[in-house]
Parts: C-alpha cells; sequence; structure tokens
C-alpha cells in the first residue's frame, strides 16, 4: 500500500506499511551528541515521536542536511540519511526527488546553513515547489562554529565577531519564504512539542516545499533567545499562533485579536474592536499570510506561529517526472536511430 | 571560355563576415555537401563573445573553417586555401591568415567608406595594392542577389539577406559539390515561409551560375572522395556527440540520467541537447547556479540514478566542495567541463586546455578524481561513455574533459552499433545481513551503492571523515590515514586501456605526448615531420587519472619527450612529478588550437636537435 490510499498528497506515492513503529523504531545507534540542554534535542524528540503516526516504510524516509550544530540531525535518524555541505542540502535534496518519487524527503538547516550561504538554494527550492520539508532551527547563532551572530540575529548583537554589536538587519525567514511564494509556511517553538507536531504534520501531508522555521534555543551561545516566549505570562501576550479558518485571538482569554490596518495587519484588544473586524485566517491568501509575518518583529513582542501559508499549486519534482513520462510515451527510447540522426551517408568496403 | 578543371587532395575554405550573414549556415552547408560528396572533413566555428556586436565591425566577426579531404584528415586546418570575406572587418580580421597566392573571394557591396573607416581601413584595399599577393575574386554579391531576386517581389532587405546562398553557390560550383542537398534543406528550413525559402534557393543558384557564366574564374577544383572505413557516418560535433554518450550511457547502464545544470559558454549546448531527449529517461534541471546544479546531480545519484552536470572552468571553481563530497561519500557523478580561456571570465568563446591541474588538484584535502579527455569532437561519444563507466563502476566523481575547440568543432562519426556498446550496468545493495556503507568491492575497492528506499539499508553518509567499512563518522588518526590512502588507492586502481604510440617506422627516438583537443594538430605535424624522413612518436592521453599503466614504460623509451598543451605546460608538469622524465613542454595559449604548421616546426627542431 503506498500512501496514495491514505488521500494525503504529501504522501502520495510512499509506500507505507502495517506494522507498527513507535519513536525507539527511529533512533540510529549513534549517540547523540549536541550539548546538554541543547533545543535541538527536543525537535529530535518530537520528529521521532512524530514520524510513527505517518505510517510510513522507514527505508523510504531520507533526511539531508547541510553543516552546523542543527545539521547533525540525520545521524540521529534510523532512515537514510545524508550529512552534506555548507547551505547546499536543498539542492540536494531536489535532486533525491526529482528522481525518486517514493521518498518522504526531509531537509534539516539552520539559520546560518539555510540563510547565509545557502540563502540562493533555499529561495529556488521554495519557488520551484519542490517536495521537500524544510525545518530551518533558528537559534539566532551560529553554534557550530561556535557562537557569531547570523543572518537572523537581532541588530546590534554582540558577539565574538561583532564585539561591538552586529551591524545587519536580519531576515525573517517566514516573509522571505513567502517573498519567494512559498506554497507552505509554518513556525513552531522547539519547546512546544504539540504545536511543532502539528506543524510538522501538516507539512508532511502538504504536496510542495514546506518551509518550517523552528525557534531553536543554543545554551552555550545564544541562551535565553526565546525566553520571552517560553515564559507563560509573557507568551501569552507575544505568541499568535493562527489555525486556518479561525479568528485570530490570542491571550489567555483571547484577549487580544489581529485586525487590518493600512495594507496590513496590527494587534488589538479583542474588546475594543467589533468581531467582524477580527481577521479570520485565511492560509491560502499570500498576501495576508505576508502580513502575518510582518507581525513578528525582532524584539519578539509578537510573534506568529502555526501554519501561515497553505497553498497547492504543480510541484516541480511531479512536473519534471511528467515531462519525462509524456516524452516517453510519445517517442520510442530508440538509442540506434537518435545516433544516426537525419543526415547520413554510408561508405561502402 | 572553358573553365579548367585541377584535381585537389585537400582544400580548406574559411567563410568569414558579420555575425549577421549567416556565416556559421553557410559553412554548415558547405559541411553537409562535403560529407555527402564523402570527403573526409573536419570544421571549427570561431564567432564573437558578444551576441549582437555592432554591424560591420572586428568584434562582429563570425567565421567557419572547413577542411575536406580525400583521405583522413585531422583537423580543420591551420590557414584558408580560399577566404570569402563578406565585408571589410570579416577581410581584416580574416586575411593574416591568407598565404600567400590563396583565393580570396571578397564581396566588394560592403566596401563603402564608411564600413572601410569602421574598421580602420584609410584607403580600400581591393582598390591599392595590399592584396596583390592574392587571387582576388571581387563579385558584388549583395547587388547580384537583390537583381535575382527581382521578379520574387521580395523587398530589397529581405533580398540582400540571402547573399550568403549566393556565396555557397558561387563555392559549390567551384569545388563541383552537389547542390540537391542544400536545396532540399533551404525548402525544410523555411518550410513556413516559402516565399523566402525560394528566395535562397534562387540566390543559391544565383551563385553557381554565376561561377558557371562569367569568365571570372578560369579553375574549378576537384576533391575526391575519400577512402573511410566501411560503415554508416554523419557528423557531429563535440557538444553534440557528448550529449548523446550521456544518452547511451542511460541506456547501457539502464539508469535514469539527472543533469543539474547552469548555462554556460561553451557547454550549453549539451543542456540544449539532452534537454530534447526526455523519452530516454534524461530529466535535466536548469539550476540556479553552478553548485546547486552538481547538488542535484549528487542527490539524483545518492537516490540510484546517473547524476551528471555541465560546465566550463569558472563552474567547475563552484563545484568543487560538492565534488568533494562526491569523493567522500563515493557516489558515481559525472562532471563535464567543456574548457574555454581562463582566467576568470577569460576568454568564453574560446579554446583552452588550462583546467587539468584544477581537475586533478583543485579541492581541498587529498581528493583524488579520475580524469577522462576526448581527442576529438566524435570521439567525445566513446570518452563520455568511459568516464561514466568509471563513474558507476568505482563509484566516483569523474571529471570530463573538454573544451571549446572540440566542443564546436565537427568531423564526421563512424555511427557506432548500438548493441556493441560496453555494458554499464551495476547492481545496488540489497542484503541487510551483509551490508557495510563503506566496505569495498575486493578488486575496485567501490563501496556499495546502497539507494534509498532498500528495505534494512538504512544508513547515514556524509561529508565528515568516515569509519572504514562501517562508515560511522571517525575523528581517529589511523583510520582518517587509511581512508585517504584507500579512496587513492581505488582511483590509482582503475583500470584503463594502456596507451598507444603511433610509430609508424618504429624508430622514433622522440616522443610526442599529448592530451585532449590537440590529438587532431599533433597527429597532422607527426605526419608532416615524418614525410620530411624524420621520425616521431605520438602518443595521446585520454586518461590523465590515473595514467595508462604502460605510460612510465613508453616515456622511458625515448630520448626525448615533448609535451604541447594549450596552458603553460601543465601536463608536462604530472608527468615530470610522476615518472622522473625531463619532459620538454611546449605551449601556447592564444585561445585558438595549434596549427599543424607550427608543431611540425617545433618537432623537427627537437628531432634534428637529438640526432645531432
Ligand atoms: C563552506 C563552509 N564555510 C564555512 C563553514 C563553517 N561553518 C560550519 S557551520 C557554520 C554556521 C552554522 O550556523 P547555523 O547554520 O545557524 O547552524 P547551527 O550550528 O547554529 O545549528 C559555519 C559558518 C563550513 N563548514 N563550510
Ligand atoms: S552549540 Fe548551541 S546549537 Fe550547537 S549543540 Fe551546543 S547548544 Fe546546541
Ligand atoms: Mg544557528
Amino acid at each position: 500500500m503506498t500512501a496514495i490510499d491514505l488521500g494525503i498528497p504529501g504522501l502520495t506515492g510512499i509506500p507505507t506499511t502495517d506494522e507498527k513503529q513507535t519513536a525507539r523504531d527511529y533512533k540510529s545507534d549513534q549517540e547523540v551528541r549536541w550539548c546538554p540542554g541543547c533545543g535541538d534535542y527536543i525537535v529530535l524528540n518530537t520528529m521521532q515521536s512524530f514520524l510513527p503516526s505517518l505510517g510510513l516504510k522507514r527505508e523510504n524516509i531520507v533526511f539531508v542536511s547541510g553543516i552546523g550544530c542543527s545539521s547533525r540531525f540525520p545521524y540521529y535518524m534510523n532512515t537514510y540519511g545524508m550529512h552534506s555541505i555548507h547551505g547546499r542540502a536543498p539542492a540536494i535534496a531536489t535532486g533525491l526527488a526529482v528522481s525518486r518519487p517514493d521518498l518522504s524527503v526531509w531537509v534539516v538547516t539552520g539559520d546560518g546553513d539555510a540563510l547565509s550561504i545557502g540563502g540562493n538554494h533555499l529561495i529556488h527550492t521554495l519557488r520551484r515547489n519542490v517536495n521537500l520539508k524544510i525545518l530551518l532551527f533558528n537559534n539566532r547563532i551560529y553554534g557550530l562554529t561556535k557562537g557569531q551572530y547570523s543572518p537572523t540575529s537581532e541588530e546590534g548583537k554582540i558577539t565574538k565577531s561583532t564585539p561591538a554589536g552586529s551591524l545587519d538587519h536580519p531576515f525573517n525567514p517566514v516573509s522571505l519564504a513567502l517573498g519567494a511564494e512559498a506554497s507552505f509556511v509554518g513556525r513552531a517553538l522547539d519547546s512546544d512539542k504539540a504545536g511543532l507536531t502539528s506543524v510538522l504534520r501538516q507539512a508532511a501531508e502538504h504536496r510542495g516545499s514546506a518551509l518550517v522555521e523552528i525557534y531553536q534555543n543554543c545554551p552555550i551561545f545564544n541562551d535565553g533567545a526565546f525566553d520571552v516566549l517560553k515564559d507563560a505570562d509573557e507568551a501569552q501576550r507575544r505568541i499568535i499562533n493562527v489555525v486556518d479558518g479561525e479568528p485570530i485571538r490570542f491571550g489567555r482569554e483571547g484577549e487580544y485579536c489581529v485586525i487590518r490596518e493600512g495594507f496590513g495587519l496590527a494587534v488589538a484588544k479583542s474588546a475594543d474592536v467589533d468581531a467582524s473586524d477580527i481577521v479570520i485566517h485565511d492560509a491560502s491568501d499570500l498576501n495576508l499570510s505576508f502580513a502575518l509575518s510582518r507581525l513578528s518583529t525582532q524584539d519578539l513582542s509578537h510573534t506568529v506561529t502555526g501554519v501561515f501559508r497553505r497553498a497547492n499549486r504543480p510541484t516541480y519534482d511531479d512536473s519534471a517526472r511528467a515531462q519525462v513520462d509524456a516524452a516517453k510515451a510519445a517517442k520510442e527510447a530508440d538509442l540506434s536511430k537518435l545516433l544516426h540522426g537525419k543526415d547520413t551517408w554510408t561508405v561502402v568496403g | 571560355m572553358s573553365t579548367e578543371t585541377r584535381k585537389l587532395d585537400r582544400v580548406v575554405i574559411r567563410f568569414a563576415g558579420d555575425s549577421g550573414d549567416g556565416m556559421q549556415l553557410t559553412g554548415d552547408r558547405f559541411t553537409s555537401e562535403a560529407a555527402a560528396f564523402g570527403n573526409d572533413l573536419a570544421t571549427q566555428p570561431n564567432f564573437p563573445a558578444e551576441i549582437r556586436a555592432p554591424q560591420g565591425t572586428l568584434p562582429g566577426v563570425s567565421s567557419f573553417q572547413l577542411h575536406f579531404a580525400d583521405y583522413d584528415i585531422l583537423t580543420p586546418g591551420d590557414r584558408p586555401d580560399v577566404l570569402v570575406a563578406m565585408n571589410p572587418a570579416a577581410l581584416k580580421a580574416n586575411v593574416v591568415d591568407l598565404p600567400d597566392g590563396g583565393i580570396l573571394i571578397v564581396n566588394t557591396d560592403e566596401f563603402t567608406k564608411r564600413n572601410l573607416t569602421k574598421v580602420g581601413y584609410d584607403s580600400n584595399p581591393l582598390e591599392d595594392e595590399s592584396l596583390e599577393r592574392f587571387q582576388v575574386h571581387k563579385v558584388a554579391m549583395a547587388t547580384l542577389t537583390i537583381g535575382a531576386l527581382e521578379e520574387t517581389g521580395l523587398g530589397k532587405k529581405d533580398a540582400e539577406r540571402a547573399k550568403n546562398m549566393f556565396a555557397l553557390g558561387l563555392l559549390s560550383w567551384m569545388y563541383h559539390r552537389p547542390t540537391e542537398g542544400t536545396e532540399r534543406f533551404l525548402r525544410e528550413k523555411f518550410a513556413k515561409k516559402p516565399d523566402i525559402a525560394e528566395a535562397n534557393v534562387l540566390a543559391f543558384r544565383a551563385g553557381w551560375n554565376y561561377g558557371e557564366t562569367t569568365e571570372a574564374f578560369a579553375v574549378t577544383y576537384e576533391v575526391a572522395p575519400a577512402k573511410l572505413n566501411a560503415g554508416t557516418y554523419r557528423q557531429i560535433t563535440g557538444n553534440t556527440a557528448t550529449a548523446y554518450g550521456i544518452v547511451a550511457a542511460a541506456q547501457r547502464s539502464k539508469l535514469p540520467v539527472v543533469l543539474g545544470t547552469y548555462p554556460i559558454t561553451p557547454a550549453s549546448d549539451i543542456l540544449h541537447e539532452l534537454s530534447k531527449h526526455k523519452n530516454f529517461d534524461i530529466t535535466t534541471v536548469q539550476a540556479e547556479d553552478e553548485i546547486a546544479g552538481i547538488g542535484i546531480a549528487l542527490g539524483a545519484s545518492y537516490g540510484g540514478a546517473l547524476g551528471v552536470t555541465s560546465t566550463s572552468g569558472p563552474g567547475i571553481a563552484l563545484k568543487s566542495e560538492t565534488i568533494g563530497l562526491a569523493v567522500m561519500t563515493e557516489l558515481p557523478l559525472l562532471v563535464i567541463d567543456v574548457q574555454r580561456g581562463g582566467p576568470s571570465t577569460g576568454l568564453p568563446t574560446k579554446t583552452e586546455q588550462a583546467d587539468l591541474l584544477q581537475a586533478m588538484f583543485g579541492r581541498n584535502g587529498e581528493s583524488p578524481v579520475p580524469i577522462v579527455a576526448p581527442q576529438s569532437p566524435s570521439d567525445c561519444f566513446a570518452a563520455v561513455l568511459d568516464a561514466a563507466r568509471i563513474a558507476l563502476q568505482y563509484r566516483t566523481p569523474v571529471l570530463f574533459l573538454s573544451d571549446g575547440a572540440v566542443a564546436n568543432g565537427s568531423e564526421p562519426w563512424l555511427i557506432p552499433d548500438v548493441d556493441s556498446l560496453p555494458d554499464l550496468q551495476v547492481e545496488f545493495a540489497t542484503d541487510p545481513e551483509t551490508f557495510q556503507p563503506y566496505s569495498r568491492d575486493p578488486e575496485t575497492l567501490a563501496r556499495p551503492w546502497a539507494v534509498p528506499g532498500t528495505p534494512g539499508l538504512q544508513h547515514r553518509i556524509g561529508g565528515l571523515e568516515k569509519q572504514d567499512v562501517t562508515g560511522n563518522i571517525s575523528y581517529d588518526p589511523e583510520n582518517h590515514d587509511r581512508m585517504v590512502r584507500l579512496r587513492q588507492a581505488k582511483i590509482d586502481g582503475i583500470e584503463v586501456p594502456d596507451v598507444v604510440v603511433d610509430d609508424p617506422s618504429g624508430e622514433a627516438k622522440v616522443l610526442v605526448v599529448g592530451w585532449g583537443s590537440s590529438y587532431g594538430p599533433i597527429g597532422a605535424a607527426a605526419r608532416r615531420v615524418r614525410k620530411l624522413g624524420l621520425p616521431v612518436a605520438h602518443a595521446h592521453l585520454r586518461h590523465l587519472n590515473p595514467f595508462p599503466k604502460n605510460l612510465g614504460e613508453v616515456l622511458r623509451k625515448y630520448d626525448k619527450v615533448i609535451v604541447p598543451e594549450m596552458n603553460l605546460g601543465q601536463l608536462a608538469l604530472l608527468l615530470r612529478a610522476k615518472y622522473l622524465v625531463d619532459a620538454v613542454s611546449y605551449t601556447k595559449v592564444q585561445g585558438l588550437p595549434f596549427k599543424a604548421e607550427e608543431l611540425q616546426d617545433v618537432l623537427a627542431d627537437v628531432i634534428k636537435g637529438v640526432s645531432a
């Protein structure tokens, strides 16, 4: 049986199994070597607990990563995996996805890997809509190289390489992905197992590129980067979790909401606005998704989580295969005929 | 007056004009006529780097040289016997190559004061003595073409554009070429515009009739068909032969091919060609850059396809890191470098063989990669097939070093019987009981190719150093040393055919060694010096890493070894280092192939020096 029978577009063509799987089945025999307390552990555990629910054959799952602490991820998964080179995982995974429709291909990357050295591959992969699930571990720092600022570090960041403060303006990865017209973009916190699992599931089920930004704590070089989102009280005020089709309210009692303002969106107190003015999330609306992404600020005074965008458009790999299939159906693969071409002459001995 | 017919054994014609004059098409057609007639031939186009350089200027000159003969020839010819110049710029750029007494056919219509000054002629060379050394034929090609097309009702501008076919008709008459093919070709090419098709056919005939009826040409020439090996032939360029070799590799390995690539001169035609042959299970991906191109190819290889990437020197620079990853992960990968003049952007449309050391050493760490180089346009087919064999059998990236001259040059190709092509099938690993990601085949030292989707073989690979056999990450010093040596031993042990020495007399004391596209000029020069009574041996390397096993022995047999290269002595450096032979380097880096004539002098000097 393949997942086509399950009617899940993102898993169509991938063989499934009836065998019961557990998180244990997804743990490899390699010792995990991240620093104690690293957010990467929680993401790994969440992933290992989540994958069994897809019911896929383990041998048909592949993790491809770049370079960075987070990119060690594939070694710890008992699936196929390639730990490649810095920034290039989306390109390598594209080659794999194009040639193998029967695989569930995941990319694991960091904020430096995906947005500095690999920025070009990331945006092009998203615009092509290759059927890949890209997990961007954003710790707002270069972990593996011991603590330089990254393209998501807040302006003025003091690090080893920027003792007087970093000068560059950071990327908002969700805005960037939406700018490339990614067909699926989500965000979750490493510590929020339920939220992360929900976004991962929707990403897996989506056919096309799915970018999932995961806020991940690096206790060694950027500890507490997301603490304001983890403190129960602060989180109520700051985290705006969006669900497709539902009005966007947040806070303990839903006392805050999102309304339209000018060409964008703004946060308001629910009590101050008419209920009909509260924006209803529509993940198929690119402009709305983009406006939502703009609510997230460098200082995390607001952070949107959940699935920003989920839209259907043809995937590059399906289309490439369709072209090959159409060519095969239209024309026999006759090598001798090809080599002869149109203009030959014969010399008799 | 009746014209005299002279028999020649070979002729070199160069058509030169403005980029917009259709010189490549004219040359192509004459080539097809020569091929249909049964001559052996070789061609070399030469076009400007700019797409639309200003009309009538020197940078806008485009030319096509064609050498045809009644025997097997090796090069497109050093110098033209006949130069057709469609405008002053074409004359100025090309006349230096025309030897004294050469035939010069000029389209006089373009020799206006304005056009002359544009290229820096103070006086009209058609009117002063500067061309006295040549047999000059002044033909008002544009006027005559327009006149011939008067009845068609075609506008003057459109009519004038057919003047290249007038030139072709005239040359076809001069050399007794068959004409049906060209007329058929024109009707097919312009099938959608029948009036243009007819105009071109009329212009072509007008050129022919001009030769036949005017008394301007006292002599015509005949070049008899060549005695080539029996079989069916076609004309083929190096890039097309490379693309076909890749298609053949797909067929003979029964694997899909994924080409990941980024456009660059002079390699883009490989992408263009392969993208037409998806019916052979070939996927072409035009990536966002060269790094993505090779990444896509490597990802496809990891998935069990034959990954191929094509580029030129600057692209190889970008791909280096991924080639290193392929060395480390030991996956098959075909990397095609159609070399051009460097460094940097260099001479995009010109040829050079200066990427040898980049191919050999241009990566971090000890990162050995096999290198295969084709020696002529048609040889690209067999050579790329052999590169694919090595990649698949030894699980390694292979560098294929073509170059601009080979890529765009063309020659007749004896089409091989498809069933005689090598079988490239390989087996994927399937047995979980015995599987170890980095165990090795005792003969080839290749590791198993275990593709995702195979039950029970889940494993992780990557760029970090591997523990021998298990493939787990290892920082152990002994293990690293062992793995570095194992990777090297695998490449050193690749089976490649012995190099064959061409020394008809068996008395040579001097050996000339070349590689890649210099085969033609070196071979032709060797023939010439032998005719002068000076024996010389020629060895040409297709395999540059590893070198053929007999190479050391061959080199040591001769008193002197000379190595001509279109670089500053890269092969010579390798030969000296590896075999401790005092190889003499002869180098030239003008962006142009060697001339047989100059190599003849170089060889003759060395040979005389040795016997003295
Ligand atoms: C070509 C190349 N350049 C630089 C490096 C060094 N390097 C390794 S990881 C890294 C940054 C990693 O940061 P990020 O992607 O955020 O991953 P993290 O370690 O934070 O998870 C750098 C600069 C490299 N391995 N390769
Ligand atoms: S350096 Fe930071 S990101 Fe890297 S493993 Fe340690 S805690 Fe995790
Ligand atoms: Mg980071």
